[in-house]
């Protein structure tokens, strides 16, 4: 991906250079290109390892009784899993596109910040290998769920205090990242590039870095507040000494909601990107997905409590959140009406991304009905904690955001490398990708409804068949994303040239695909002629 | 393309064999299990019907979505030669798209706020029963007088269950009846009473859940918080913790027997005389054998769990009984140990009667190859304590 040459059209005699050579380009790079490089590496990375944590969880589960581990270690398992996936996996992902296309989408030469961006990212490798190393700590990782609840946090080993400073140095770091993407986008767009004329990409991340502004630190605070709780005497979420455990739930999912939100709203942004592209049609409703995704963001600060239907909220509370959840549905609903009105009447094509967004829309869907049953909160004293929930969050998760993160890799991987990736393997991947993903998760449903509860490495005989079932999805999962990572090292290595447009009427879709593929080191050092920004859609 | 269709053709076939499956039990055997029990309370039925409503909303709305998904996807492809349109808005569709769903959503509003506030009215109750949630059991004490006042027990995974879940055991759970969802001794109550229970935790966080009966709830460390239950028909019922609570979190079943009022009667009547019994077995002497017998039960179901059931412990996170210094050293320390706790070990002197903690105790003592060869007497153990 290191590109040194000048583009025709853009080329000017003023000093441009290239990144410095070798191993110490990575290190002290400022480019947008290169840090976004890093990230989305990185996030592939940690998806692989959060992959295998996830096959050793599917793995004790295939049958009922103990086979292969500790339950102990299964929860630190599950927890490490989340995490990992969570903050290593999708978040550097996202973060690697928004440093990758931000620049050129909005006609910018790099990002705002650049320097920050380097620290910003490379905070991320030592915190993963600290997370890592808790494993072989005293006592294991951290094993009381992604969500640390006090007081089984607290019987952690040695592992707690690193688990926290993990989580304060992945806060700084995605601190660091929403503060230069809203800098960016605020001070560095080109003339005539208009905040109504942002690709919904750029408006989705800007909406999820003021989330993650607003609730990072408090995230970070909570944390902070259980290692004070366990070493230096106070009792913040201990009853006896006047705290409550379920204040921790609170800040938590004061966090955690946006979170989640965090994990879903760059993934609209590239699904309003790609099916436009691929229907040959403009963005149906574009104004109103603009609104659409920022009233998801506003709503998701005042519904944290539904994750807490069953800790005996006075009534008043739990309706108010139930209320206040259904609501969420509104917006979310609204979006995926205006992707469907995209289609429609449109002249599609179904390449590799597009395949994916049509997968997202419809599975993402699944999980917004999950989501709306559970937001019912007396079916939720059912479902709450249960293999429901687990199919829920992974339909948005999987399907969602990480379906959404393999499409944006697609549209945007020859304009990267300046090379089409080999698009059989790439329809491989998708359909093997797609059917064990739904052979997983599918089946959770009908546990959870039936009574298994989540987060046990053991199940009563009842459940056998349909565990069986997803663990065997789970393997060709996992085992289908090797072809993933081939597409992409194939697509670096070399392969038929990539033109500019990269897909038919791209152009006309957004900035990007008025640059070479790939582009040149600084994205736009000029500023894009007028009439290209008018053009668009 | 084809695929696609079948795929969605798949799925809903499913979640209609779901929507019409039986739904009348939750413990049905294999391909059965698929919804939400129908249950066997009020609340159970209330939730249930919300359950179906929202459910059948979602399908409705599903087909919609994916039929026009699908018959776009069908239609409006370039391969057709289709020349695509322009238009990309429409603020009428917005609207109308925005409202109905909100309607939708103030129709099912109101009935989820009628059974909420069912679900949280534990006023009038007959009877209350404290549940305290331990690592890893749960605790019953009954409070209402006339109803079984003083009965005070706790419920662990029964033992077969307990050697077959262990890492390696070799037995196959097939072969075990009720795996991980049968107890050493069940809750009891009375069938058509409304019974409120009141949950608490004395370690972290556990959730107290039956499915039949429709609602869990937290048991919160220092905190109460509660729900009732009026069972209509007597019978077993089973469920589970249902809060990460650690290790053995998905080892801590609930078994409640729901029993006709007479038959209720007659098991307090019982249990009141095996009570009175036990008061006075703790003042009778036991012989070493018998000791080692009843202390051997006694540490399957309490301490097992950490230790192993070998003694062999876990190494550097729960100490070996097996050649341990405690159980090989002064018999005075080693009760206290076991009646007051230390660090991650639980106090047991509110978990053991004076026989039990005698019992296990001794077993600790000559069990495993310890062979220490000393006991102590059940009449000793409140000294203690
Ligand atoms: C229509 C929109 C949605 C609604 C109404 C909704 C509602 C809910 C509710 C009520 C719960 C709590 C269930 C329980 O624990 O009992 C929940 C859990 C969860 N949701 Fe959603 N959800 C929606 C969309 C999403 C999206 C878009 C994401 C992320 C991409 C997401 C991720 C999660 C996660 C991760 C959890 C479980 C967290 C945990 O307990 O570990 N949800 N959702
Ligand atoms: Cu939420
Ligand atoms: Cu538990």
């Amino acid at each position: 991906m290191s590109v040194t040459t000048h583009d025709d059209t853009h080329a000017h005699d003023h000093h441009d250079h290239g990144p410095a050579k070798g191993f110490m380009r990575w290190v002290t790079t400022t480019n947008h290109k290169d840090i976004g490089t890093l990230y989305l590496i990185t996030g592939l990375i940690m998806f692989f390892v959060g992959g295998a944590m996830a096959l050793v969880i599917r793995a004790e589960l295939f049958e009922p009784g103990l086979q292969y581990v500790d339950p102990h270690f299964f929860n630190q398992m599950t927890t490490l899993h989340a995490l990992i996936m969570v903050f290593g996996a999708v978040m550097p992902a996202f973060a690697g596109l928004a440093n990758w296309m931000i620049p050129m989408m909005i006609g910018a030469p790099d990002m705002a910040l650049p320097r920050m961006n380097n620290w910003s990212f490379w905070l991320l490798p030592f915190s993963f290998v600290m997370l890592a190393s808790t494993l072989f700590m005293d006592g294991g990782a951290a094993a009381a769920g992604w969500t640390l609840y006090p007081p089984l946090v607290l019987q952690t080993g040695h592992a707690l205090p690193f688990t926290v400073f993990t989580v304060h140095l992945l806060g700084m770091s995605s601190i660091m990242a929403a503060i230069n993407i809203i800098v960016t986008v605020f001070n560095m767009r080109a003339p005539g590039m208009t905040m109504m004329k942002l690709p919904l990409f750029v408006w989705t991340w800007v909406i999820t870095a003021f989330l993650l502004i607003a609730v990072m630190p408090v995230f970070a605070g909570a944390v902070t507040m259980l290692l004070t709780d366990k070493f230096f005497g106070t009792s913040f979420f201990n009853a006896a000494g006047g705290g409550d455990p379920v204040l921790y739930q609170h800040l938590f999912w004061f966090f955690g909601h946006p979170e989640v939100y965090i994990l879903i709203l760059p993934s609209f942004g590239i699904i309003s990107s790609i099916i436009p592209t691929f229907s040959r049609k403009p963005l149906f409703g574009y104004s109103s997905m603009v609104y659409a995704t920022a009233s998801i963001g506003l709503l998701s600060f005042i519904v944290w409590a539904h994750h807490q239907y069953t800790v005996g909220m006075p009534l008043a509370g739990e309706l108010y959140f139930t209320y206040a959840t259904m609501l969420i549905a509104v917006p979310t609903g609204v979006k995926v009406f205006n992707w469907l009105a995209t289609m429609w009447k449109g002249a599609m094509t179904f390449e590799t991304p597009m395949l994916y967004a049509i997968a997202f829309v419809v599975l993402f869907t699944m999980g917004g009905f999950t989501g709306l049953m559970m937001s019912i909160s007396p079916a939720d004293l059912q479902y709450h904690d249960t293999y429901f929930i687990v199919a829920h969050f992974h339909y948005v998760l999987v399907p969602g955001a990480v379906f959404a993160l393999f499409a944006a890799t697609y549209y945007w991987l020859p304009k990267w490398t300046g090379h089409m990736y080999d698009e059989r393997l790439g329809k491989l991947h998708f359909w093997l990708t797609t059917i064990s993903v739904n052979i997983c998760f599918f089946p959770q449903h009908f546990v959870g409804l039936a009574g298994m509860p989540r987060r046990i490495p053991d199940y009563a005989v009842q459940f056998a068949e349909f565990n069986a079932m997803s663990s065997v999805g789970a393997f060709v999962f996992g085992f289908s994303q090797l072809i993933f990572a081939y597409v992409i090292y194939k697509a670096i290595q070399g392969g038929e040239k990539a033109s500019s447009e990269v897909w038919e009427g791209a152009e006309a879709h957004g900035l990007e695909w008025h640059l070479p593929s790939p582009p040149p080191y600084h994205s736009w050092t000029e500023a894009p002629a007028q009439a290209l920004i008018s053009d668009l859609h | 393309m084809k695929k696609t269709l079948q795929l969605l053709a798949g799925f809903w076939l499913v979640l209609w064999g779901v929507a019409n499956a039986e739904t009348g039990s939750g413990t049905g055997v294999g391909w059965g299990a698929l919804n939400l029990p129908a249950g066997v309370t009020p609340d159970s039925h209330d939730i249930h019907d919300l359950h179906m409503t929202i459910l059948w909303i979602c399908v409705g709305i599903g087909i919609l979505v994916y039929g026009i998904l699908v018959y776009s996807l069908i239609h409006h492809r370039k391969s057709k030669g289709v020349v695509p349109a322009t238009f990309h808005e429409n603020t009428k569709l917005e609207i109308v798209w925005t409202i109905i769903p909100f309607l939708i959503l103030i129709a099912m509003a109101i009935p989820a706020t009628k059974v909420m506030i069912k679900v949280y009215d534990t006023s009038a109750s007959d009877m209350t029963i404290k549940v305290t949630g331990y690592q890893w059991k749960w605790r019953y004490e009954y409070l209402t007088e006339g109803e079984g006042k003083g009965i005070d027990f706790f419920s662990s995974l029964d033992a077969k269950s307990n050697e077959a879940r262990q890492l390696g055991s070799k037995i196959d759970p097939a072969t075990v009846e009720h795996y991980l969802l049968n107890v050493d001794k069940p809750l009891v109550i009375p069938a058509n009473k409304k019974i409120r229970i009141l949950l608490t935790a004395a370690d972290v966080l556990h959730a107290w859940w039956v499915p039949e009966f429709g609602w869990k709830k937290d048991a919160i460390p220092g905190f109460i918080t509660d729900g009732w239950i009026k069972v209509e028909t007597p019978g077993v019922y089973r469920g589970q913790c249902a809060e990460l609570c650690g290790r053995d979190h998905g080892f801590m079943p609930i078994v409640v027997i729901v029993k006709t009022e007479d038959e209720y009667k007659q098991w307090v009547a019982a249990e009141k005389a095996k009570q009175d019994a036990g008061k006075a077995d703790a003042s009778k002497p036991l012989s070493l054998d018998e000791l080692v017998a009843k202390g051997k039960e006694v540490y399957a179901s309490n301490c097992a769990a950490c230790h192993g059931l070998e003694g062999e412990g876990v190494p550097s996170v729960f100490p070996a009984i097996k050649g341990s210094k405690v159980a090989l050293g002064p018999l005075a320390d080693h009760v206290k140990l076991v009646l007051h706790g230390k660090a991650a070990m639980p106090a047991f002197k509110e978990h053991l009667s004076d026989v039990e903690a005698a019992a296990v105790v001794t077993y600790q003592r000559n069990g495993f190859g310890n062979n220490k060869g000393d006991s102590i007497q059940p009449a000793d153990i409140q000294a203690y304590k």
